[in-house]
């Protein structure tokens, strides 16, 4: 598998009034083409900063990259002018975001929206695009698509609305695209029809793709690898098996047992991790989560750890071995 | 049985297009509030008549007429032949109102295009870079707020005034004055609009839509023109409105100290020139003119009073 993404050490920080937002802190991970992985971990711990990042879509100022590379079929996205980036975007990167209801221009038609990309790319005439639009939106299961191209975003409702957005962000047959918890703002029925919808398209287009959620029980039936992250770090990145398997964070460990099994008595109570992820405006010192940590040593608190393996394709930053309890 | 009615076990089957009337356009929830807004429909047909008026009354009135002077009827009261009376060099006044009302009209749509365009742009780069770009613009702005308008105008007025010669369009002789007075009004009244513009742009430009936007490519200049504008058309549009009668009064203002308008070519605003020598003595001269300014910017702000009540995003009444 040829890799088509490579991040290294990516750190993105934000210079606010408050002092600065230490939000992503030297982030690695490689992508194969044709590959998904899943982010996963809490709100606010530098899953969407990171693909941001990735995607040229930082606002700078505040937000400032100091190191660490992107680097896209052999290019740095990082190092990119914005006219280079905005030929990328879209055309070979794609990004899908949270709430339907808020990602689509309300006073654009969705025809207009979904050409946009198609006209800015791929230089074709509205007619021509028009066309392509109403074969992406039967694509993505809207019924009587060429009479709903001159609808508005406020006639569709919040499923039918992700459905357009899947529709604009593969318009040109991106590469990758990065779906940002596509499906947290959706009911739970919904959520599945999107899911399956998306790894339909993918099997169609062999796209890669990055999925960022907080719903571990989403990541199963999606996802061939995961990276966890907390505090703007990866502390553990494995394959789906090894990670419900086998999962050797004690951060992950705690993600799992907050999960809601069927498989499990009822009157089991959900285990919630005591306390709340750490101020992002100090500079990190020692394990991020070392205060909330079952595991946690002297030295925690003092080195941060960095991602090491641990097994075939299984890296943890962690010093403990949490199955034997020493010091790894 | 019924066609429409489930048999026991089965699922109904009603398409929404059966169910509800299809949802209103924005367009028609516009209408449906401007609507309720009785000064607001007065302003309006107020406005539709004063446009009959000053255009239709070119099929009754040549544009000699206007300007033919007869010695014999100076300052003449309204009579039969002459409806509102003829001033002070003979000219009937009736006629001079319809062909300066054509001019006045068309000063206050064109100020307000020049005004709005120059306020728009300013604006929305303003708002939409922010930074350093905001910062000079904004000051600059604020600049030109500073210096009051009136004193700006007749400066400009008296400076640029007979720097452009009469042209001829649509088989009229227009003074270049006109222009002249259109582009200076344009120049001096658009920091209210740009600073409302930027407003917009500054919240709007946060919107998780402007990010998915950019997130396909989108170029900059689509973003703000495309993605961001049309979403502050309202107040856009509500200044814009009032624009127009601002611009009217301006005009009248100006051309009434005589730096505006030179004659023969009338407006409402330069046939008050000369008549407040005779205020007493012959209300014609004025009263005419000047009723006809009130009405019209009286009209254009109800409508803009209308507009903005029908247009406010924020109006749950339906």
């Amino acid at each position: 598998m040829n890799t088509l993404l490579q991040v290294r050490e990516l750190t993105t920080r934000f210079h606010t009034p408050e002092g600065t937002v230490f939000a992503v802190n030297g982030v690695s991970f490689d992508l194969g083409e044709g590959e998904t992985l899943a982010v996963v971990g809490e709100s606010g711990c530098g899953k969407s900063v990171t693909m941001l990042s990735i995607m040229g879509l930082i606002p700078k100022p505040p937000g400032e990259i100091p190191k660490g590379e992107a680097l896209y079929i052999k290019r740095d996205l990082l190092k990119l002018s914005d006219a280079e980036m905005q030929h990328i975007r879209g055309k070979e990167i794609a990004m899908i975001f949270q709430d339907p209801m808020t990602s689509l221009n309300p006073v654009l038609s969705i025809g207009r929206q979904i050409t946009e990309s198609l006209r800015t790319h791929l230089g074709i005439d509205q007619k021509a695009a028009n066309q392509r639009a109403v074969e992406l939106l039967e694509q993505v299961g809207i019924s009587e698509a060429a009479r709903r191209l001159a609808d508005f975003p406020h006639q569709f409702s919040g499923g039918m609305r992700q459905r357009v957005m899947i529709a604009m962000a593969l318009a040109c047959v991106p590469n990758l695209l990065i779906a940002d918890e596509p499906t947290t703002a959706l009911d739970v029925t919904i959520q599945a029809q999107i899911i399956e919808l998306v790894i339909q398209l993918r099997e169609q287009l062999g796209m890669a793709m990055i999925w960022i959620t907080h719903d571990l029980g989403v990541v199963a039936g999606l996802a061939e690898r995961v990276t966890v992250m907390y505090a703007g770090y990866i502390v553990e990145e494995a394959s789906v098996d090894d990670l419900y398997d086998d999962p050797r964070h004690p951060y992950t460990l705690a993600l799992l047992a907050a999960l809601p099994r069927v498989d499990l008595r009822r009157e089991r109570r959900l285990k919630s991790i005591p306390g709340a992820p750490p101020s992002l405006l100090v500079e990190p010192k020692g394990c991020p989560f070392a205060p909330r940590c079952e595991y946690v040593r002297e030295i925690c608190r003092k080195e941060n750890p960095v991602l090491t393996p641990v097994a075939a394709r299984h890296k943890i930053a962690c010093w403990v071995d949490i199955n034997s309890g020493d010091l790894r | 049985m019924e066609s429409t009615t489930a048999a026991p076990g089965s699922v109904a089957r009603l398409f929404p297009d059966e169910l509800e009337t299809p949802p209103l356009s924005l367009r028609q929830l516009t209408w449906r509030r401007f609507k309720r807004h009785k000064m607001a429909i007065f302003g309006m047909i107020s406005l539709i008549l004063l446009g009959f008026y000053s255009f239709g009354g070119m099929l009754l009135f040549s544009e000699a007429d206007a300007n033919f002077v007869d010695t014999k009827l100076i300052l003449q009261a309204p009579t039969a032949k002459h409806f509102f009376g003829t001033d002070t060099i003979g000219r009937d006044i009736l006629a001079r109102t319809i062909y300066g009302g054509q001019i006045s009209i068309i000063i206050g749509l064109t100020a307000m295009l020049v005004e709005t365009i120059i306020g728009v742009v300013i604006g929305a780069l303003a708002g939409y870079y922010g930074g350093l770009i905001d910062s000079l613009l904004m000051r600059f702005t604020e600049t030109v707020l500073t210096i009051p308008q009136i004193f700006l105008l007749l400066v400009m007025a008296k400076y640029f005034g007979g720097s452009i010669p009469e042209f001829e369009l649509f088989g009229r002789t227009f003074s270049g004055s006109v222009i002249v007075i259109i582009l200076i009004i344009g120049f001096t009244s658009w920091p209210y609009l740009a600073r409302i513009v930027r407003a917009e742009f500054l919240s709007l430009k946060e919107n998780e839509f402007i990010l998915a936007a950019k997130a396909i490519g989108t170029p900059t200049s689509q973003i703000i023109f495309r993605h961001i504008l049309p979403n502050s058309a309202a107040p856009i549009i509500v200044s814009a409105t009032l624009g127009v009668a601002n611009a009217i009064t301006l005009e009248a203002y100006i051309s009434f100290l005589g730096l505006g308008v030179r004659p023969p070519t009338p407006t409402w605003g330069n046939m008050l020139e000369r008549a407040y020598n005779y205020i007493e003595s012959a209300y014609w001269l004025w009263l005419f003119p000047g009723l006809l300014i009130a009405l019209i910017v009286l009209s254009i702000n109800f409508v803009g009073d209308g507009l903005r009540d029908a247009l406010d995003p924020r109006s749950r009444a339906i």
